[in-house]
């Protein structure tokens, strides 16, 4: 644990995992940098632990979960919006399979 | 820790009558006469189709001849496609005390269901009869599951379950974790756990076999609230439900309704083979659940996020709750509160070492919450599966 918000899995991560919901607007300290968060962050969603280039792998419990479709900022919310599956699309309620 | 002795030597934890309908047409009479028998212990398990299948039929034999069961009524409609008979003999052979109504042949629902009533009297008194022996932890069979999951599922529930494994299979109990399909990504570190290369190599098969069956499907096992909770990819969430297989060796790889002989750690393959058949390899959570209990599992340790409320019919079902947020919310239907890893007030171990406990009391006969509440799901539908191949099995006698 980083600090009341974010847990650091594995210390090769580049996400941190949020363990206590944070709003968009309030600054947190992480690994000594502040940043600002841009959207609500609620618990068991990741954020970037630090800038994340398109096609880099997402890197969570020390393996790779997927990679980023875009490029990630320091801080960012991490979720289905800017990251995907190497194996099998995932799905939302409104959205089929790879839409 | 006491169990009930069966005439084929296994020891259940509870001492449970069931009535099995066979096709949909008999669930009503079926219903009926589970709901006006008296008390907890005459439950209700079933199977919809017309047309027979070779693994519904397996999978009513384990459960109908599982340690946690006395005795068992058959309801038949008397056309359907189901080999009654095979079910009968089976249970038969197991030493329970078993009947089969066929109600084209007893007159119709109001008779079927007085003559139901009385057998399952009859039943009550075979299964009170039961020999109460000492029972040890080398002879229990203990499933986890997850359903609901969510990002804190990983960090809490399953490494503590994962930990409670590997107390369990310490002490030579069989422990089984499941769902190929969520263990998509995990495929290499879980071969290395094998026991010899050929099984790694089986385990390997097996997540390939899922994920392209999944593919197939145009789904993976993988469900909006996933999405909500935080877990962004398939490969996110396997790797969150593998922390609950813990670290111990793997012992083997089996599929629904085999019964591991020695104590250690087995994978379940649930995904069926060949090509797609009859729909998604698990339609819902429940199916999962009665076939790790075909597969002899006297308790299921089910880890959720977001919050599930199920129970399920012969065998316990233990909630370990990883979310905070969601232990508060549904607190009386949460047997363990996980939440305190996330929330830094416990360890994964001390959380691990609550669920052991809790485990040895529901063994010992302490009804767990979904058990209180009377949650009894249960779903069986069609599947396809071959055998397990030589390898999957390497130390098996």
């Amino acid at each position: 644990m980083i600090n009341k918000h974010f847990v650091l899995l594995n210390k090769a991560d580049n996400v941190f995992v949020c363990c206590r919901q944070l709003f968009s607007g309030e600054s947190i300290k992480l690994e000594e940098v502040d940043v600002e968060m841009t959207v609500d962050i609620t618990v068991g969603h990741k954020i970037a632990r630090k800038a994340i280039s398109k096609g880099t792998k997402i890197i969570k419990y020390g393996v790779s979960i997927g990679s980023a479709v875009e490029d990630i900022a320091f801080g960012e919310h991490i979720h289905m919006h800017n990251m995907k599956s190497d194996y099998i699309a995932s799905h939302t309620r409104q959205n089929r399979a790879g839409e | 820790m006491k169990g009930f002795l069966r005439a084929d030597g296994r020891k259940g934890i509870r001492n449970v009558v069931l009535v099995t309908y066979l096709v949909e047409c008999a669930h009503h009479v079926a219903r009926v006469i589970v709901n006006d028998s008296p008390g907890d212990n005459v439950q209700l398990i079933g199977f919809p189709g017309c047309y027979p299948n070779e693994y519904s039929l397996k999978i009513m034999e384990g459960l109908c001849t599982h340690p946690n069961v006395a005795g068992v009524l058959i309801v038949s409609l008397g056309c359907e496609g189901f080999n009654r008979e095979q079910l009968q003999k089976t249970i038969k052979e197991s030493g329970r005390a078993v009947d089969t109504l066929v109600i084209q042949k007893s007159g119709g629902t109001k008779k079927t269901i007085e003559a139901g009533l009385d057998r399952v009297k009859e039943l009550l008194i075979t299964a009170e009869a039961a020999e109460i022996v000492p029972m040890e932890m080398d002879e229990l069979v203990v499933g986890t599951i997850c359903g609901g999951s969510d990002g804190t599922s990983g960090i809490g529930a399953n490494p503590a379950v994962g930990h409670c494994f590997d107390k369990l299979i310490a002490q030579d109990a069989v422990c089984i974790f499941e769902e190929t399909g969520e263990l998509i990504g995990c495929e290499h570190i879980m071969a290395e756990r094998a026991i010899t290369p050929e099984l790694g190599e089986e385990i390997m098969k097996s997540v390939e076999k899922a994920e392209h069956y999944y593919t197939q499907m145009g789904y993976g096992s993988f469900a909006p609230g996933n999405a909500e909770g935080g877990l962004s990819t398939q490969e996110e969430k396997s790797m969150g439900a593998y922390a609950k297989s813990g670290s111990s060796p793997i012992h083997g790889l089996i599929k629904p309704g085999d019964i591991p002989s020695q104590g250690g750690l087995y994978l379940m393959d649930v995904v069926p083979d060949g090509n797609p058949m009859f729909g998604f390899p698990n339609i819902v959570d429940s199916a999962e659940i009665v076939e790790m209990i075909a597969s002899g599992c006297h308790i299921i340790l089910f880890t959720t996020g977001r919050g599930s409320v199920v129970g399920s019919a012969i065998s316990p079902v233990i909630k370990v709750c990883a979310n905070p947020e969601t232990y508060e919310n549904l607190s009386d239907d949460m047997d363990i509160n996980a939440g305190k890893v996330i929330n830094g007030e416990s360890t994964v171990a001390q959380v691990g070492d609550e669920i052991y406990q809790l485990v040895s009391q529901v063994a010992a006969g302490e009804p767990s919450k979904s058990e209180a509440l009377g949650h009894q799901e249960f779903v069986l539908t069609y599947k396809k599966f071959e055998a397990i191949g030589p390898s999957c099995l390497p130390t098996a006698r």
